[in-house]
């Protein structure tokens, strides 16, 4: 897409978008160029270009099946890409350090460790001493202000405390950039509302480069700086919107003209790519 | 008041089962030489339990289907799990495994006389070898199956394949593994009494069930056939306990 149409709908809704590549005034956190990936017969991605900026939280949305996890999945290395370059700041995954928060709290903790070993493993993996692993997770919990008994298994948990548990254990490693992959989508309304509050204070307090995907609307614009918006597969970048609503935002935002405009400028592109097909 | 009676249902069935068992001999609507009443079966398994050679019999018995299970658990634990992480492996040998898990374990008693003769090492590794087989099997599925999520957000965490097997796939099989011990250990106690009814054997709950019959001793023999039942039992309730302590997030 190329920037004079990204120019023209800018002036058309007011809404500002960016390219999907270069032009954040800034170097981009993550580069992914080229990058292909094919499930069976099925092309999710073909030669797929998009810049991450640093520092922001992005919010992946679009049409069902599309490939919003799939595309996360790749970034964070859960599975191999058909073709393409990934880079973090020129380094590969490897080398850098990452949190990943999954959909399945049930399934992703480890229900024969207490909250507080589900947390610092990671930080075992990282082979430090168990000394300074118990030193860094009561710190993470300080200063999360965090009022959960850690000394409890997960099973023993609400869902919103085992996927606050999860998140955790993606952040104790100080990770660079944090991926979340519909966190909130198995929690009920009250809780969701709850942990999209405790997201938005962790990203205010670290600002790490957080890529989220979500199935709501209003919470992906709610909760990001920008929102990339893909088509149907093969997946292209149909819009990378920009949000700035001053933080923290709160149940006021949701009614704010910048908010309600931005909405509904993704939904008409989502409908639009929707009825595509 | 009827909730509080509730843990007390169990003891409705045991008690109907007796006051049926004590009608039928006492009213003589069985031969009492066939079936014996309760008083008389008790007054035998008390006094072969105590002191008695049923008591004897019976710890033989305990001791063949522990060691047959103990060594079916040594081999068989460590197998299932290297071939349940390796689905490849596991396919290139589940046809025998299942076939050999379908043979009744029963029917290589003679070709186990014959390799390791008439003593306890038939009876412990024919038991064994059946035990073996299933455990191996369970172990293997449970491994199989581990939540692929658990183990992604392992190798996300950077766990390395060993420590994914170690601290995830290991712990994860533990419940299938637990069934595979329960179902093994029920197993070698069905093929123990079996291989002491045969040639050569000189003791146990099998051979005390045998030679009662032979000897037409059946008050002996009720007793010992309900000391065998008692046994099988325990054995399972051990191991329900025993899951239940080592697999705490078990069903939860």
């Amino acid at each position: 897409m190329s920037a004079i149409q990204h120019a023209f709908r800018a002036e058309s809704t007011g809404v500002p978008s960016s390219p999907a590549v270069g032009a954040f005034g800034k170097r981009p956190h993550v580069t992914i160029r080229g990058l292909s990936k094919r499930f069976d017969t099925a092309v999710i991605y073909d030669d797929f270009d998009l810049d991450i900026p640093r520092g922001e939280l992005i919010s992946v949305f679009g049409p069902n099946g599309c490939g919003k996890s799939t595309l996360i999945n790749m970034i964070a290395g859960l599975i191999p890409v058909d073709a393409g370059q990934i880079l973090f700041d020129g380094m590969l995954l490897s080398e850098i350090k990452f949190g990943y928060v999954f959909q399945n709290y049930r399934e992703a903790l480890f229900p024969w460790l207490r909250a507080f070993d589900n947390i610092s493993y990671p930080l075992k993996m990282m082979k430090v001493p168990a000394a300074e692993r118990k030193a860094r997770t009561e710190k993470l919990v300080a200063h999360l202000g965090v009022k959960l008994d850690l000394n409890k298994y997960p099973y023993q948990m609400s869902g919103g405390q085992q996927q606050l548990v999860s998140i955790m254990r993606a952040l104790i490693v100080e990770p660079e950039i944090l991926f979340l992959d519909e966190p909130f989508s198995a929690l009920d309304y009250e809780m969701t509302l709850f942990m999209r509050e405790q997201l938005q204070k962790l990203f205010m307090e670290t600002g790490t480069t957080t890529v989220l995907v979500s199935h709501d609307l209003e919470e992906a614009v709610y909760l990001a700086d920008r929102i990339l918006l893909l088509s149907r597969y093969p997946a292209r970048v149909a819009d990378f919107v920009q949000y700035d609503g001053a933080r923290p935002r709160t149940d006021a935002t949701l009614s704010e003209a910048g908010f309600v405009r931005t909405k509904a400028h993704c939904l008409e592109v989502f409908q639009r790519e929707v009825r595509r097909s | 008041m009827t909730r509080r009676l509730e843990p007390l249902l169990p003891l409705v069935g045991v008690l109907g089962l007796f006051a049926i068992w004590s009608l039928a001999t006492f009213n003589k609507w069985v031969d009492p030489v066939l079936l014996p009443s309760p008083a008389t079966t008790f007054q035998a398994f008390w006094k072969g339990m105590d002191g008695g050679a049923l008591g004897f019999d019976f710890v033989k018995t305990v001791y063949r289907t522990a060691m047959a299970t103990l060594i079916a658990a040594v081999i068989a634990i460590p197998l299932g799990i290297v071939l349940g992480s390796s689905e490849k492996f596991y396919r290139s040998l589940e046809f025998v495994i299942d076939f050999f898990r379908s043979t009744p374990a029963s029917a290589m008693f003679p070709l186990f006389l014959v390799l390791f003769g008439v003593g306890d090492e038939t009876k412990i590794s024919v038991a064994a070898f059946g035990a073996i087989l299933v455990i191996l099997f369970n172990v293997a599925y449970g491994v199989m199956n581990a939540r692929k999520t658990r183990l992604l957000a392992a190798k996300v965490m950077g766990a390395s394949r060993l420590r994914v097997l170690f601290d995830v796939m290991l712990l994860e099989s533990l419940p299938q593994t637990f069934v595979g011990l329960r179902n093994g250990v029920s197993l070698a106690l069905v093929i123990i009494v079996v291989a002491e009814m045969f040639i050569g054997s000189q003791d146990g709950l099998g051979h005390s069930v045998f030679e009662a019959q032979q000897l037409f001793d059946m008050p002996r023999m009720y007793a010992a056939i309900f000391a065998a039942g008692a046994l099988g039992y325990a054995l399972n309730l051990l191991f329900i306990l025993a899951e239940r302590s080592f697999v705490h997030w078990g069903g939860k």
